[in-house]
């Protein structure tokens, strides 16, 4: 069995384990982190976008509003090109009228230092105009939207920039501990690489689990109990944005009552369910229903815009002792050094938390492990851009004015979200790529109207000519990983067609995973996936007219290869089984 | 016919696309052009990465010609002809608007000033020293086909002598000319009267000014909202008391009926009687087919017709055709090309003139064709920019169908276009 050393090993590739290997490589120390998909593959790519100006918890949680609010102004530095400045309105709507919320809501903010500006709700009007018109008060807060696959991406570059070694697609199955009763040690961890289907072992001097919603599972694996309740969230995401300005209901918080515009769409969200289990991703019909209905207090005629797409995500929620409504666990990250907590030496849980505060959650992390470990130099993430930064932020009509002035038209393989030829190859040359979802996360392939009916068939051709023709080293580790400029048209001109006979077939796809076929299916099954639960109107036309692409005119369900799998084949089937929460649960 | 209730913005109507390029395979722009990326791409795709407040990110909207193919194959019904409107008038108020735009929206103006002295004006304008100066300094064309002033005065120098002698009838009709009318083809509104007259009908000339449409077409919305509200004020009391207003020239009588309230944004009651009461006349003419007399001479003719691409926005199918149809001995071919190429001003414009020859080439091989097997004198077409198109693409003369109509009843000479 392969063996390997560092000093820190971080468990778990989402915007909280990105930034601890960043911030712990900074300081010096010798880094590795694993993940068992791609990043962001779990809630950090499954967000609602949002990064927080306080104002939602300012009333409720003022802690994590001050908190939010410092982090805000650092990342719009540090993370600027994943970061748009749409601003916020916090927005009194008739239902919420008779409350003294509002009043506490501006209150709280002078308090926890959260900038609110009331302003006259026909201002607000002219800039949205499709906002509910019979708003009663508007507040404007510094909220941002934030792309969570670009920043967890952004901040891995970074950290390897700074030496630290990211494998994906590697899956820790087992700790391993030294000593025995009394003075138990974790001293690394038994992983299993996806791609090469084997085993290996990453020694450690600390060990970092940073598994989001899946920290208990890695913490049970020493008997450490940590409680995480996953509090499964569900969001829809319409065809194109209606607001361009982060709308909130000025209300205690709770479903449905914040609409995010998200690059080319906007998101409503969420509700609020705990779940047994961290991939118990399903979505219930009442939960469709009841975003529609909140979203339609915020926009007349939001119920009968066309819906693209709806997810899920898990909220690890940590909670020392049961509680029954999981939105009263705190939303404060949680550090716990086993150490001290259960006398497990050379081993941290960090969870909780936001996306908008993993950069202090790091920070706090890395201080831990180096009170045990010994200090290096200081932390210096919140004066440290990451790759991409220069960039400037980002704002919606970039790849447009890219395509266009670099006349990129007959590149695009995806039209909607004007993925050109050149950022799919980049993308899949210069990062781990096991399936098409991963390219997904790069450069946004397939989350347009059409979700992936036209461009998933061209991707795969794209691929698959890079696979014959061209020499790339195979790689899950990253060598040449470059992350911040997938996103952009001019910056990835691409080679253009490949020789057929070229060098060494060989590229960043796994060799006993590559499979055009498969990757075809996977990835037509990951986007169905997310277009059942809203299946109707325009949408079911589209569907249509991609089901008649690829049943009737490619017959991909009868193509070779049929019981191929890829590691995440499985996790890609559509679960139909009733879940137990037919209705919303009431309290 | 325009409903405020149903008519989607632009913003909206791009999420009925599903993306099934029908409207790209038929953008005759796209197929003669690299440079236009299409209408799936212009339209329902780019806006959704537009956004107001920020700069316009994509300059090849412009490319659009407006043709509105695009909008009649779309079996989704997306307005993307509007929303690349609308993209380009975003465009113009970002980055303002060239000279030579300025000047192809001010028809009217230019019509005007050209009037004073037209022999002169002509000259000036058509010697071709002067239109590679034109084309130099404005990037108009040199080779475009610009109209000529009429040098027998406008067409209400002639209406105000005509005024003493028109027919004196309970049935009343209003007759807007726009402005090719007034200043370059006055025997049109000419042909027009003596129809209506012929019919039976006092024809009411009001004042008026130009539809606004050249400015829409080049991105001036505000200018246009300006043109539209003074015809709105003109004509709106009139549509009130509820007298038909006909036009001859199809883009004027869409630019009052919906053209510039969808675009524009005007939705009121006033609007809505203005969008009611206009026809385009043949229209108009096709629902009064019982007023219309029978006493035609015969005329052995072929005659190949193109129908403008305003008719596919009016949605009134051909109703120039349906009526020549009842014409003895008339035999009316129909093109089945999608567009003349010119559009309004487009193919004036140096960078897009050989665009426009290019997509005009099937209408063009069309109509010589009919010339080769019969012999035809001339083609008809009720549009005027796209009959000096047809003419400058064809060598063909080309005639609105108001002037075989009038010749039908022997009350105009179609070879020397003067009423008899
Ligand atoms: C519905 C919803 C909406 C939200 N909206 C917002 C918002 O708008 N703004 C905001 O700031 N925050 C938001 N949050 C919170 C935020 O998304 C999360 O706090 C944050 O993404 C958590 O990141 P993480 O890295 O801790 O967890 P994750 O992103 O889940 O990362 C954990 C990773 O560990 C990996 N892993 C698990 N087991 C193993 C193993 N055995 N071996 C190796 N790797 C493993 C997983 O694959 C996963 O990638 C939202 C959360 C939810 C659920
Ligand atoms: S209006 Fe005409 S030129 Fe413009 S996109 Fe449509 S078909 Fe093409
Ligand atoms: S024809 Fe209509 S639905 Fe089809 S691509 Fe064009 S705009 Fe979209
Ligand atoms: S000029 Fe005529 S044929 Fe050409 S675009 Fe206009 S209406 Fe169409």
């Amino acid at each position: 069995m392969r063996a390997i050393e560092t000093e820190i090993l971080v468990i778990g590739g989402g915007v909280t384990g990105v930034g601890v290997a960043w911030d712990a490589a900074l300081r010096g120390f010798d880094v590795i982190l694993v993940e068992r998909r791609d990043l962001a593959h779990g809630t950090s790519g499954r967000f609602h976008g949002l990064l927080h100006s306080g104002g939602r918890y300012v009333v409720k949680d003022p802690v994590s509003a001050r908190e939010c609010i410092h982090e805000n102004r650092i990342l719009r530095r540090t993370h600027a090109h994943c970061i748009e400045d749409t601003g916020g309105f916090f927005v009194v709507t008739p239902e919420d009228e008779d409350s003294d919320y509002p009043d506490r809501f501006v209150q709280a903010c002078a308090e926890t230092g959260v900038p609110c500006q009331e302003m006259a709700v026909s201002q607000a009007l002219r800039r949205e105009p499709r906002l509910n018109p019979r708003i009663s008060r508007v507040f404007r807060v510094p909220d941002a939207s934030v792309d969570g696959f670009q920043l967890t991406h952004a901040t891995a570059q970074a950290a390897r920039q700074a030496g630290a070694r990211i494998f994906t697609y590697h899956q820790v199955t087992d700790l391993l501990v030294a000593g025995g009763e009394g003075d138990v040690r974790v001293v690394g961890a038994r992983v299993f690489d996806a791609v090469r289907a084997e085993e290996m072992e990453i020694r450690a001097a600390m060990v970092i689990n940073a598994a989001g919603a899946w920290a208990g599972r890695i913490a049970g694996m020493v008997g450490s109990r940590v409680d995480i309740v996953p509090g499964k969230g569900v969001m829809i995401a319409t065809a194109h944005r209606l607001v361009n300005t982060v709308i909130n209901r000025c209300k205690w918080p709770s479903d449905g009552d914040i609409l995010v515009p998200a690059h080319t769409v906007s998101i409503i969200g969420t509700t609020d369910v705990p779940v047994a289990d961290p991939e118990d991703l399903r979505i219930e019909e009442w939960e469709i229903r009841k975003m529609l209905a909140e979203g339609e207090k915020l926009i007349p005629g939001f119920a009968r815009t066309r819906i693209l797409r709806a997810w899920a995500g898990v909220r690890p929620l940590y909670r020392e002792s049961a509680v029954t409504d999981d939105r009263d666990i705190s939303r404060k990250f949680t550090l716990l050094d086993h150490q001290e907590r259960d006398g497990v030496a050379g081993f941290i849980t960090i969870t909780g938390g936001k996306l908008t505060t993993f950069r202090l959650m790091a920070e706090k992390t890395v201080d831990r492990a180096a009170a045990h470990l010994g200090p290096r130099r200081p932390c210096i993430t919140a004066e440290t851009p990451v790759p991409g930064a220069e960039h400037g932020p980002y704002w919606l009509g970039h790849r447009l004015r890219e395509v266009e002035d670099g006349r990129l038209q007959n590149q695009l393989i995806c039209e909607c979200e004007l993925v050109t030829r050149g950022m799919l190859e980049s993308a899949a040359r210069l990062n781990p790529t096991v399936t098409l979802d991963d390219l997904r996360r790069d450069v946004r392939l397939g989350m347009g109207p059409c979700q992936g009916g036209f461009c998933t068939y061209r991707a795969v051709g794209v691929i698959h000519e890079l696979k014959l023709g061209h020499g790339v080293t195979p790689d899950t580790e990253g060598s040449d990983w470059r992350v911040a400029d997938l996103q952009s048209p001019a910056g990835n001109p691409g080679r253009g067609r490949p020789p057929v006979s070229g060098p060494e077939p060989v590229s960043s796809l796994a060799d006993h995973l590559y499979d055009p076929n498969l990757l075809l299916r996977d990835f037509l099954q990951e986007r169905w996936k997310g277009v059942v639960p809203i299946v109707w109107g325009q949408q079911l036309k589209q569907e249509q007219l991609d089901r008649l692409i690829y049943l009737s005119i490619m017959n991909v369900d009868h193509l070779p290869d049929a019981g191929l799998k890829s590691p995440l084949s499985d996790f890609y089937g559509v679960d139909v089984t009733p879940n137990d929460v037919l209705e919303e649960p009431h309290d | 016919m325009f409903n405020a209730d149903t008519w989607l913005p632009p913003e909206v109507s791009l999420d009925l696309c599903i993306k099934c390029n029908i409207c790209v395979s038929y953008c005759p722009v796209a197929e003669a052009t690299d440079l236009f990326p299409g209408p799936k791409y212009a339209g329902p795709q780019a806006q959704r990465f537009r956004m107001a407040g920020q700069p316009a990110p994509d300059l090849s909207v412009d490319y659009c010609s407006g043709c509105r193919v695009c909008n009649e194959v779309c079996p989704n019904d997306v307005n993307i002809m509007e929303m690349n409107a609308r993209a380009r008038a975003a465009l113009v108020a970002e980055k303002g608007i060239p000279l030579r735009n300025r000047l192809l929206g001010r028809n009217e103006l230019l019509g005007k000033v050209g009037s004073r002295a037209p022999r002169l004006a002509n000259f000036a304008l058509h010697n071709p020293v002067s239109r590679v100066a034109v084309d130099a300094l404005f990037g108009i064309a040199k080779e475009a086909p610009l109209p000529r002033w009429s040098t027998t005065g406008t067409f209400v120098d002639w209406w105000e002598k005509h005024y003493p002698h028109r027919l004196i009838s309970d049935k009343k009709v209003v007759y807007f000319h726009g402005c090719a009318t007034m200043y370059y083809e006055p025997f049109i509104g000419k042909a027009a009267v003596a129809v209506l007259e012929h019919m039976g009908y006092e024809v009411i000339v009001p004042p008026q000014n130009c539809c606004g449409l050249p400015m829409l077409s080049n991105g001036e919305f505000k200018a246009a909202g300006k043109l539209y509200d003074n015809n709105l004020r003109k004509l709106g009391p009139l549509a009130a008391e509820g007298y038909d207003i006909v036009g001859t020239s199809t883009s004027c009588t869409l630019t009052l009926k919906e053209e510039a309230p969808h675009l524009l944004d005007r939705h009121s009651e006033t609007t809505q009687a203005l969008t009611h009461a206009v026809w385009d006349i043949f229209e108009w003419i096709r629902d009064h087919e019982d007023e219309l007399p029978r006493d035609f001479i015969q005329m052995e003719m072929v005659i190949p017709y193109h129908p403008p691409c305003q008719y596919r926005a009016h949605r009134v199918g051909r109703p120039s055709m349906d009526v020549l149809a009842l014409i003895p001995g008339v035999e009316v071919h129909e093109s089945h090309a999608r567009c003349c190429g010119i559009a309004g001003t487009y193919g004036y414009k140096k960078e897009k003139y050989d665009i426009a020859m290019k997509v005009g080439q099937e209408l063009f091989s069309f109509i010589l064709e009919e010339e080769e097997h019969h012999h035809t004198e001339f083609n008809a077409c009720d549009s005027e920019t796209c009959r000096w198109q047809i003419e400058h693409g064809t060598g063909q003369e080309s005639r609105h169908p108001i002037e075989i109509l009038a010749a039908a009843y022997g009350l105009y000479d179609l070879e020397t276009r003067t009423t008899l």
